[in-house]
């Protein structure tokens, strides 16, 4: 099975979700989701300031195969976005929970962060995808 | 049950992603797609190609049972073991698969079709040999193995061993010729120079694992159709089918019109189209913003739709998106693609997009 870290959040749709110090929540997809996608060659984010819903598609990731959304995992506004995947979009394989982050968000719901999945839970989720 | 070629233990064992591909598993990748693709623009790799389709026909009759069958005219093989690319049409200018055909000697002649097509390609040679004094013969006795790249044929060489090497070297850009148990082309599908080899299944490993020792990277069906699609090479089934005609695929420069009085399965149909100004045509696209082009994106013009991606992709050479379009006459330098419901610019340029590692585009 892939990397799944135990201090993130995760959703059914593969994207994962860190608590910052700021408040602010990181958000990328998991190793799982760049394995299955291939060669990552475009990713296209939301604009900083723009207010999402938990469960909009708010960015695209293109790999070599397919082009695939990604959802906002919870309520609130994008206060940033990767600068370094306009140019090196392969960074979300090498290091996707890491430097190949895409956006954050301000939550507007705090709570539903804690409605998300746990890495234990992600995990039995991610095996019949 | 999948089919599998002889080689997909040697996929397993260098870690291939393996999918279903016409009823085959075949290797994806062997971990990156773009490594695969970037290899063999400016080293070598290769690939199974297995699932491929050989067809011997031979007899009395070969060269006027082509000469019948096939869109482009074997009359044009003029030295033995050249190789020709052809359309094999249905009585409405259809395509019913595309092809390389070689002329191996006196009436024998090799067909290579695709994997995808098999049966009916089969059934449709067999039911139009019936007139004539000819065998249709699959082989389905022999695999296949694509060596591609700038490096290809050195380290093919290196694989070939010496004395066999010498022979091979001197094949010519597009001939074929039988070497003992192996069949080698200096043919190809990925726009750069290499050799492909027919050869019994139980010499498969054997090669394969030597082209490996020879430093030649195996590279799957992904980085296949990437460097394919750059190549400016159309892939049946997707770029073109039944539905279509070599006019309306790029592919006008196969048609053999000469001579005139040349029957072929198909030539009514596209007399009948030659010359139609409503007729689609085929172009390349370039994007000028960022963004990847995927096949059955739509291609606008002023507001009205003019035609469709065939296939498109993300060029790892240009680091750019590319796509080859079937459109209506309209569209000349300039166009626009819906990429989820937002029109962005490409422009119209010349196929192909790269070949032999070089960029063909013009700035």
């Amino acid at each position: 099975m892939s990397n799944i870290p135990a201090q993130l959040k995760y959703t059914r749709s593969h994207e994962w979700l860190e608590q910052r110090a700021d408040g602010t929540v990181r958000v990328g997809i998991t190793d799982h989701a760049q394995d299955l996608l291939g060669d990552m060659v475009y990713v296209e984010l939301p604009e900083d300031g723009r207010v999402v819903k938990a469960g909009e598609e708010c960015a695209v990731v293109e790999s070599v195969k397919a082009a695939s959304d990604v959802y906002a995992p919870i309520s609130g506004t994008i206060t940033a976005i990767n600068p370094a995947l306009a140019g090196a979009p392969e960074i979300v394989n090498s290091d996707p929970y890491g430097d190949g982050w895409l956006f954050c968000i301000q939550p507007a719901n705090p709570a539903e962060i804690a409605q998300l999945l746990d890495a234990t839970a992600y995990e039995a989720a991610a095996q019949d995808h | 049950m999948a089919n599998k070629t002889v080689l997909v233990q040697e996929h397993q064992k260098l870690g291939a992603k393996i999918v279903d591909f016409a009823g085959w598993d075949m290797p994806l990748h062997y971990g990156s797609q773009l490594d695969e693709h970037r290899m063999v623009r400016s080293d070598a790799g290769m690939f199974d190609v297995s699932h491929m389709t050989v067809v011997d026909v031979s007899g009395d009759d070969a060269a006027v049972y082509l000469r019948y069958l096939l869109a482009n005219n074997v009359d044009r093989l003029t030295r033995r073991g050249k190789a020709l690319y052809s359309c094999m049409l249905n009585e409405s200018g259809g395509i019913i698969d595309d092809l390389i055909v070689f002329w191996c000697g006196d009436d024998f002649y090799r067909v290579i079709v695709n994997a995808a097509t098999r049966d009916k390609d089969l059934a449709w040679m067999k039911k139009q040999a019936q007139d004539f004094l000819v065998q249709v013969r699959e082989r389905d006795d022999l695999s296949m193995i694509a060596v591609q790249g700038p490096n290809a044929r050195a380290k093919a060489h290196v694989a070939l061993g010496r004395e066999l090497a010498a022979r091979v070297e001197a094949l010519g850009i597009f001939f074929g010729e039988q070497f003992g148990s192996l069949f080698i082309s200096r043919t190809g599908y990925t726009g750069e120079d290499g050799y492909e080899i027919v050869l019994p299944h139980n010499e498969a490993v054997a090669m394969w694992q030597a082209l490996l020792a020879a430093g030649v990277a195996p590279a799957g069906l992904g980085a296949r159709d990437t460097l394919r699609l750059e190549a400016g090479m159309n892939l049946y089934g997707t770029d073109m089918d039944e539905n279509t005609s070599p006019l309306e695929s790029g592919l006008a420069w196969t048609i053999g019109w000469e001579p005139k009085d040349r029957d072929f399965i198909g030539r009514a149909a596209l007399e009948a189209q030659r010359g139609d100004p409503q007729l689609p045509h085929f172009i390349g696209l370039m994007l000028t913003d960022r963004g990847v082009l995927r096949n059955h994106m739509t291609v606008q013009l002023d507001g009205q739709q003019v035609g469709e991606i065939t296939s498109g992709t993300f060029s790892p050479t240009l680091g750019q998106a590319i796509a080859m379009a079937r459109v209506s006459g309209a569209v000349k330098n300039r166009c626009q693609i819906d990429i989820r419901g937002k029109l962005h610019d490409a422009r119209v340029v010349k196929l192909p997009f790269v070949r032999n590692g070089r960029s063909c585009v013009e700035a």
